[in-house]
């Protein structure tokens, strides 16, 4: 099992990241610069970590997402590699086209920074096959700018193809239809706010975070 | 040629910045003020002679990066 962490200028959660997936799963973890153009080979998951990417400058994940490695990033989702980017990593994904929307400043201009119970919305995804029935997960969300935005159109769109895997049982931000996390129509890519790599021991607060990694690299 | 590009909310996305800026104004007295939107200029030189071509290269660097359509709209002025 091979996986890599991409780092931006201004991640912070990029060794999270790394220590989170190889504990939890046992997988080998690179970490990959943003200016590379290449990606290790053979990689079955991809993450784009949490943290302030060029600084959240003009839009948060905006620059992160023309960086040199998500070219290669997007054609390694497109061949259907696992890719899961968390919190600002959900940002670059959005700016870069990879999932539909955008997220806005949080809806009463506060930070947030708490632990955040999650419905399951679709245990089907291969990202949430490890909770097998559990429909309620428990993760850390922390940020400023994680207020999902979608048109009606879309929002009706994903909830209808199956593509919301994660939503808030307490809204924290004002995401739209309380929207924590979704997945592309392949399935293969995940946006989340919350935090898997913030979950992954029970020490903690929450082991919840590692079955998300395992159920990823299951097929691996 | 000088560029300015301003950038802002879409109308019916929510501006959080606009509405705590809206709330001030209030609070001091202006009463009036309605649908206060916050957004951003962005301004450079742009070395080209035609004004047409110049306006073609704004326009693609604020679909490419200054900024994001699916919330925001933009409006371009040439000098």
């Amino acid at each position: 099992m091979k996986a890599a962490v991409i780092v931006f200028p201004g991640s912070n959660c990029d060794r999270d990241c790394k220590i989170a997936v190889e504990r939890s799963t046992g997988a080998q973890v690179d970490m990959v610069w943003h200016g590379d153009s290449r990606l290790p080979e053979g990689l079955d998951l991809i993450v784009l970590p949490g943290g302030f990417s060029y600084g959240d400058y003009l839009r948060c994940g905006a620059m992160a997402a023309l960086s040199p490695v998500m070219t290669e990033v997007k054609a390694a989702a497109e061949r259907g590699v696992a890719t899961v980017g968390i919190c600002n990593g959900f940002q670059v994904l959005c700016e870069a086209g990879l999932l539909p929307g955008a997220l806005l400043q949080n809806e009463r201009l506060k930070y947030v920074c708490k632990p955040v119970s999650l419905e399951v919305t679709n245990a089907q995804t291969r990202f949430t096959s490890g909770y097998g029935g559990r429909r309620e997960v428990v993760m850390t969300v922390g940020n400023g700018e994680g207020n999902y935005f979608a048109d009606e159109a879309t929002l009706d769109r994903l909830e209808g193809e199956g593509q919301v895997v994660f939503r808030y049982q307490n809204n924290p931000n004002g995401s739209a239809r309380a929207i924590a996390g979704i997945v592309n129509a392949k399935g293969n890519v995940l946006g989340m706010m919350p935090h898997p790599d913030r979950a992954f021991e029970a020490e903690l607060g929450s082991a919840d975070g590692a079955l998300l990694f395992q159920s990823a690299l299951a097929s691996a | 040629m000088k560029a300015k590009v301003h950038v802002f909310l879409k109308p019916g996305v929510l501006d959080v910045q606009g509405k705590a800026v809206e709330q001030a104004l209030h609070g001091l007295g202006w009463s009036g003020v309605e649908g206060v939107r916050v957004g951003k200029t962005i301004e450079f030189d742009l070395q080209s002679a035609d004004r047409a071509e110049a306006e073609a290269e704004v326009k693609a660097m604020c679909d490419k990066l200054l900024a994001n359509t699916v919330i925001e709209s933009y409006r371009v002025e040439l000098a």
